[in-house]
């Protein structure tokens, strides 16, 4: 009980914080739709029916809205860490007598928190830009997103930590994140490709496929935190 | 330290020799494979032991840093360290054989099937590891211990998520099938190979060992003012 208090009060701390300049999220958040916008003029073809200008095909939305969403975390993830950082408050925090797995599970509720706004924003751009039939399964898109972005906040949460005391922080966190994230990152889009295309008991399967992975990598990074986190 | 020496050289000799008669079989006693392979099947001897050997070092890399993380010994930071180098050129090795197989084979350089991919994906995790090591900083060893083990766990999870892709590599009950000369040859490959794999293994970590204590020298001849 005293655990999960400690978890709460970290991510609500983490919360507030962002509330108050909202730098973060604002940030992310554009820079997350600048990505899809990239990526349909990438993608641009000119649309078959008669009077149609120019679209782009809703068969790539899913990856799209991955990739922007892994974009846009990595950065949020570098940021709220760095926050810490330059404030001198993680050694604060890792000399408090919490246990480092409340630490680190407050942070990553943080994150997730995070790039859920940046989700609620990129989901819907994403629909109306490509028009993809998103929102027709809402339920099951709700559990991707859920399970998807937390197993992102997990893991980036574990590395952008242990990389903390690191000189090249920036360069490293995408180097070292992404292959651990890929298994992640297909499960989410292939979850989401099924489900515009209706295909839900695939969809379902993905989604305990993207549960099970949260759930080895929670477990993974609860042992590792401890031993990894330097200062 | 010395007293190994001669061991390196009896199994480096042994492999020499080992691959020179390999290259025998291969080539001369096992079969021409059925069109429209032929030859082409040749490289099959080398590229799946590479690969076996590939996963035996990750593996490796992944259950040291465990190790290391419990005990913080050096040594299985050594181990660690030297497993991922030896990965990277198993890996190279796995993926640029594959690449040239699957052109006469599939009619493709590349495509997208679980084990290509989780190898590639593998390779590229284990230079991941060594850009930390390299340019991570203060720390760098315990970070990499901790990539070396979230890629050991992530090598079924990747295999797993990329399954469902179909897939047209030739399954993993190929090998019973295989006409005896050519499982025969096949196997002393894989032999050969792992002996290669724990010589490469003992000299990179010597190596690390070396260094290590070269670089004690210096601290304590720094501490002694022997130098300036």
């Amino acid at each position: 009980m005293d655990f999960l208090q400690h978890v709460k009060t970290l991510a609500w701390k983490d919360i507030r914080v962002e509330f108050r300049s909202r730098e973060i999220v604002y940030t992310m958040t554009f820079f997350a739709g600048m990505v899809v916008l990239l990526f349909s003029f990438a993608f641009l073809r000119e649309s078959s029916a008669a009077n149609g200008g120019m679209i782009t095909d809703a068969s790539l939305s899913p990856g799209f809205i991955w990739v922007a969403v892994l974009f846009s975390g990595t950065l949020g993830l570098s940021r709220t860490f760095d926050r810490e950082r330059e404030t001198g408050t993680m050694r604060g925090l890792l000399l408090s007598p919490m246990p480092r797995a409340a630490i680190f599970l407050g942070k990553a509720v943080g994150i997730f928190v995070m790039v859920l706004v940046v989700q609620a924003v990129v989901l819907p751009l994403v629909a109306l830009f490509f028009d993809a039939p998103l929102f027709d399964h809402p339920l099951a898109l709700l559990c991707l997103t859920l399970a998807g972005t937390l197993g992102f906040a997990l893991v980036g949460s574990v590395f952008a930590a242990m990389l903390l005391k690191s000189g090249s922080r920036e360069v490293l966190l995408p180097v070292v994140l992404y292959p651990i994230l890929v298994p992640l990152f297909i499960a989410a889009i292939k979850g989401t490709a099924t489900m515009m295309s209706g295909s839900m008991s695939e969809t379902w399967f993905w989604i305990r496929f993207l549960l099970a992975y949260d759930l080895i990598f929670t477990v993974a990074a609860l042992w590792t935190f401890e031993h990894l986190v330097i200062e | 330290m010395k007293k190994a020496v001669p061991l390196y050289i009896g199994t480096a000799a042994l492999c020499m020799v080992g691959f020179a008669y390999t290259l025998y079989q291969i080539f001369y006693v096992a079969p021409l494979a059925q069109a429209p392979l032929y030859y082409n099947q040749k490289i099959f001897y080398y590229h799946v032991p590479c690969a076996f050997m590939l996963f035996a070092a990750v593996i490796t890399c992944g259950i040291a840093s465990i190790k290391y993380l419990r005990k913080r010994e050096e040594r299985w930071d050594d181990v660690a360290f030297a497993a991922a180098e030896v990965a990277v050129m198993f890996g190279l090795i796995v993926l640029v054989t594959g690449v040239l197989w699957a052109k006469p084979a599939w009619d493709k350089w590349w495509v997208w099937d679980a084990r290509l991919t989780s190898a590639l994906l593998l390779w590229m995790t284990m230079l991941a590891y060594m850009l930390v090591r390299k340019y991570g900083g203060a720390g760098a060893e315990r970070l990499a211990a901790g990539l070396g083990i979230f890629a050991m766990i992530n090598i079924p999870l990747v295999y797993a998520s990329t399954r469902l892709w179909k897939t047209n590599h030739p399954s993993a009950n190929t090998v019973p099938s295989l006409d005896s000369s050519m499982r025969a040859a096949l196997w002393l490959s894989v032999l050969l190979f792992t002996f290669f794999f724990i010589l490469l293994l003992r000299l990179r970590i010597d190596a690390q060992r070396a260094e290590r204590r070269l670089y004690r020298c210096r601290e304590m001849a720094l501490d002694a003012g022997l130098f300036e």
